[in-house]
């Protein structure tokens, strides 16, 4: 069966941008997981959230780059406010029940979209309509707009935590909570700051997908339930490894839907999660030794 | 300076700390001794805001404590070097010093001095500044473990077992940065099992059992009077 090296490059891109994408929403979850053990299960729905928030925000000032950025500020302030009045209570409490409020919170933001925004699709307008011609079809620039920004706001994470103050804080508090406040770390206050890193990363990625799909209120169950894969896949709590992996997989379904349609090809991504839990469960991208 | 007045403290329904009393006075080194699980590391853990007392007050400075956010207790100058090092493993020996070191208020210049005067203390951790924490042997964490809490600047640091499982070269370097500490004024509460040591590197001396202080003095009289010791610690 010989398929056009065109198709394979073609899908080569197309992994790749979806990959950036779904790496902006994982890399928050697997922050938040990594701090707090935490699994965020209202994390698609800041991403959905974020696509609306946008949306409004782009009728309101007609500037998409604004409403990104007035997104990504609301939506932060939201899941700062949202970490301290649900979840600071339950730290140190059995994962359960962080996994039963988030999930909780998940169903109310549902219904609250639905209620504010009504159950059909809205339009973002990309801000980017040029294209240009890839083999025998049209590539919208606005597709590598989005990769090459999701890329940069990652890359801006990875030197904040390589080489910034509370960077240096963060980690050394993934790694040791206890020991990280014993030497004088504001714990309770990374723990805020980082769920609302990463929920203002999620919603950054909800308004530059938005244009790909329509924002309704059910885009974000999606996201969560592919940012799951990958922080499994990637390693839980392991920020390169949940980035690769989202990468990988993306590859893979958009590799997969040459030779199935694309709906069966999501199905390659549960295998990959399955394999990885059968005979890796500590991630595919960990390293082994320490 | 650090005061512990009959503190009572619980792990789940077990007593561990049966009203502890005791007290570490400015620039002071104060050794507690007593054998395996009567309460010496809770005791320090107690302090450090890690275990809250379920009665009694734990005062710094005139200030109570108790049950404080160990952020805070931090702040106030008490640094806690733990029985098992807690190194930031995946951390490199820099950005260990770091999170001691990146706090508000700390000049350009008095980093670079903090810096420097543990490098001359500890070369070894110059070497390694880039390397992974983890990567360390055991008496080179410690040794880290040591240098992190003095990033702080503390006023008096809670040194749980420093010497527990080292050679007999890492014990008398342990011993030399105790005296150093105490020479440039810092107070040291002192958990160890290696009696010698406590005895020599300690002005006095505490002895617990079973959760509660049997006997305190000062730890010229303990080293010529070994009846006591052996009446406590069997040895």
């Amino acid at each position: 069966m010989g398929i056009p090296v065109e198709q394979i490059l073609i899908q080569t891109i197309n992994g790749l941008v979806n990959g950036m994408i779904l790496a902006l929403v994982a890399s928050g979850l697997t922050l938040i997981f990594g701090i707090m053990d935490v699994v965020n299960f209202a994390h698609g729905e800041l991403v959905m959230l974020g696509a609306f928030v946008g949306a409004t925000a782009l009728g309101v000032t007609g500037n998409f780059w604004l409403a990104l950025v007035a997104s990504t500020l609301v939506i932060a302030a939201f899941g700062a406010i949202l970490q301290v009045s649900t979840l600071r209570p339950l730290l140190g409490r059995d994962p359960l029940t962080t996994i039963l409020a988030t999930f909780g919170v998940s169903l109310v933001l549902q219904k609250y979209a639905l209620w504010q925004w009504g159950p059909s699709a809205r339009k973002l307008q990309e801000p980017i309509s040029a294209q240009f011609s890839l083999f025998y079809l049209q590539y919208p620039w606005y597709r590598i707009a989005t990769a090459v920004l999701s890329a940069a706001i990652i890359g801006a994470l990875y030197l904040f935590l390589k080489y910034g103050k509370y960077g240096i804080g963060i980690r050394a508090a993934m790694q040791d909570r206890v020991m990280a406040q014993a030497m004088g770390i504001p714990v309770p206050l990374l723990h805020t700051a980082v769920f609302a890193i990463g929920a203002g990363m999620a919603a950054a990625s909800g308004v530059l997908f938005g244009p790909l799909a329509g924002v309704t209120q059910t885009i974000g169950a999606d996201f969560t339930l592919r940012a799951f894969i990958v922080v499994v896949v990637g390693g839980m709590g392991n920020l390169g490894g949940s980035i690769l992996a989202s990468i990988f997989i993306s590859l893979l379904e958009a590799y997969a839907s040459l030779i199935v349609s694309p709906a069966q090809a999501v199905i390659v991504s549960f295998v990959v999660l399955i394999l990885t839990l059968l005979f890796r469960p500590t991630g595919l991208f960990v390293p082994t030794a320490r | 300076m650090l005061t512990l007045s009959d503190v009572h403290t619980y792990y789940g329904k077990s007593h561990i700390l049966n009203g502890v009393s005791l007290e570490v006075r400015a620039g002071e080194v104060v050794g507690l001794l007593g054998r395996n699980g009567v309460g010496k590391s809770t005791t320090l853990k107690t302090v450090m805001g890690l275990v809250r007392p379920s009665e009694g007050r734990v005062t710094f400075e005139g200030r109570e404590i108790g049950g404080m956010a160990s952020h805070r207790v931090a702040h106030l100058g008490i640094a806690w070097v733990p029985e098992d090092r807690r190194i930031f493993r995946l951390l490199t020996v820099m950005e260990n010093l770091r999170t001691g070191l990146d706090r508000p208020g700390v000049t350009e210049a008095r980093r670079a001095e903090l810096l420097d005067k543990i490098y001359a203390s500890f070369p070894v951790l110059a070497e390694r500044r880039n390397q992974a924490g983890g990567t360390l042997s055991g008496g080179e964490q410690q040794m880290l473990a040591i240098a992190r809490a003095m990033m702080l600047e503390p006023k008096i640091v809670l040194l749980d077992e420093p010497t527990e499982g080292l050679m007999p070269r890492m014990v008398s370097q342990i011993h030399e940065i105790i005296d150093v500490l105490h020479r440039d004024g810092v107070a040291i509460l002192l958990v160890e099992q290696n009696v010698p040591l406590t005895l020599e590197a300690s002005d006095r001396v505490y002895i617990m059992e079973k959760g509660v202080v049997r006997h305190h003095a000062p730890a010229a009289d303990l080293r010529a009077n070994h009846a006591v010791i052996h009446q406590y610690l069997g040895i």
